[in-house]
């Protein structure tokens, strides 16, 4: 059955809730076939909660590769940081072309679309790994050719 | 082409700002009107090469692009190393005036982007008859700050790669990948604390809301161009501002950020050939 798309009036793009939640969930698959970007993420270590922000994932990192996503909530489960985005913001970040405004994981945190939280360290010192991690249902074609 | 030799030059120029010797890197290129380039917080004029290298633009323009002290290859001032770089309104002001006198460049036409952008708007206010046209690109009289600049400067954090990182959202998606790679380059090799420094004018001291008003466009055209990606200075900061400076020319540019001479110099080329052309249509008039 197809997921029903929805767009309201704040929306730049419409996109169906549930498509949005299982984008995310292929991050880790398109992040063991992306060599370069795990590489990149050599020497991070973390537990983070990141995802929509109606349905978030704890991800647990070591040396750069995702070694196990779980949805939230998990009992008494820590992380470090959380960045969450609303499904109409990831759904915009996603497209090919993305509108302007919705194309950043930190203008998305400037217009209030996605919240940021928790110790940042970890998230800055590897800022361009989690921007192109975040990004990657994009590059799987989310979005279309749009 | 293997083999070819780019036609601009780079030179040394003494300046003196503030009483004290500055040893200047400038690179230029053509004849004419002369045009002096500024480029953004954290990196250096490599920035403006694609127009440094224009045949078109440098037939009738005297193109200069320098490194701000602390940049690229101008080195600190040397009684400043080992001191807390801070970028102001006044010595970065001061800084472009002495580097224009130094070259005897009469009248120049000056152009800069995000902070050279918002010290053309000072430029404006306060010594408009100098110039003989302002551009403003990525300009605004403020904008909303949008990330605590203390990660961009601490020993537990790479500088370099965070500073990069986190323009690296300012550029357009889908630009050319070299010219993305090209401009965040240039953020990885700011000196320690040099982009935070010169966010210190930009967040602190240069807030010019309330002063833009006093511009006279009569004594000095200004032409204020802005990225649509441009999360930063965003179209509608920099249409606010234009908003209260009657004759401003400003332009919104379709997919380009907050670099737009290095991050998409054809795309750019398209945005600024006419308003380079208005300012010698206005010469010729």
């Amino acid at each position: 059955m197809e997921s029903k798309l929805v767009r309201h009036d704040t929306d730049p793009v419409p996109f169906a809730p549930d498509a949005v939640v299982a984008a995310f969930k292929t991050i880790p698959d398109l992040l063991a076939h992306d060599a370069d970007l795990t590489v990149r993420g050599r020497w991070l270590d973390v537990d983070c909660l990141l995802g929509p922000s109606t349905q978030p994932f704890h991800v647990a990192i070591r040396a750069g590769q995702i070694v196990d996503m779980t949805p939230a909530p998990v009992l008494m489960r820590t992380w470090r940081f959380a960045y969450r985005a609303t499904p109409a913001a990831l759904a915009a970040h996603w497209q090919q072309m993305p509108p302007a405004g919705w194309h950043d994981l930190l203008a998305l945190t400037k217009r209030g679309q996605a919240t940021l939280e928790g110790d940042l360290h970890p998230f800055m010192t590897h800022l361009q790994y989690f921007k192109d991690l975040l990004a990657l249902p994009r590059r799987s074609g989310f979005g279309g050719a749009s | 082409m293997n083999g070819f030799i780019e036609p601009i030059v780079g030179r040394y120029v003494h300046v003196e700002i503030n009483g004290e010797i500055n040893r200047i890197y400038f690179e230029e290129n053509g004849s004419g009107i002369p045009l002096v380039c500024l480029h953004t917080a954290g990196s250096d004029a490599r920035q403006w090469r694609h127009l440094l290298a224009d045949p078109e633009f440098t037939r009738h323009f005297r193109v200069v692009a320098f490194d701000m002290p602390w940049h690229g290859k101008s080195n600190p001032p040397d009684s400043q190393y080992g001191t807390e770089y801070r970028l102001t309104t006044a010595s970065y002001t001061a800084t472009i005036r002495a580097f224009c006198n130094a070259l005897k460049l009469e009248r120049p036409v000056v152009m800069g982007c995000s902070i050279g952008g918002r010290i053309v708007l000072n430029l404006a206010i306060e010594h408009a008859r100098e110039f003989r046209a302002l551009i403003g690109l990525e300009a605004a009289d403020f904008q909303q700050p949008w990330y605590d600049t203390a990660w961009l400067n601490r020993p537990d954090v790479h500088g370099g790669e965070v500073c990069a990182a986190l323009v690296s959202g300012l550029i357009a998606p889908n630009g050319p990948e070299a010219s993305r790679n090209e401009t965040l380059w240039g953020y990885k090799q700011g000196g320690p604390g040099i982009f935070k420094g010169d966010l210190y004018f930009y967040r602190v001291d240069g807030d010019l809301r309330g002063r833009t008003s006093d511009i006279d466009v009569n004594q000095c055209p200004l032409y204020l161009l802005t990225g649509e990606y441009d999360f930063s200075c965003t179209p509608e900061d920099t249409l606010r501002t234009a908003a209260g400076i009657p004759g401003a020319q400003a332009t919104v540019m379709e997919r380009l950020g907050h670099f737009p001479m290095s991050e998409n110099p054809e795309q750019f080329r398209r945005y600024i050939a006419p308003v380079l052309q208005d300012i010698l249509d206005k010469q010729n008039y």
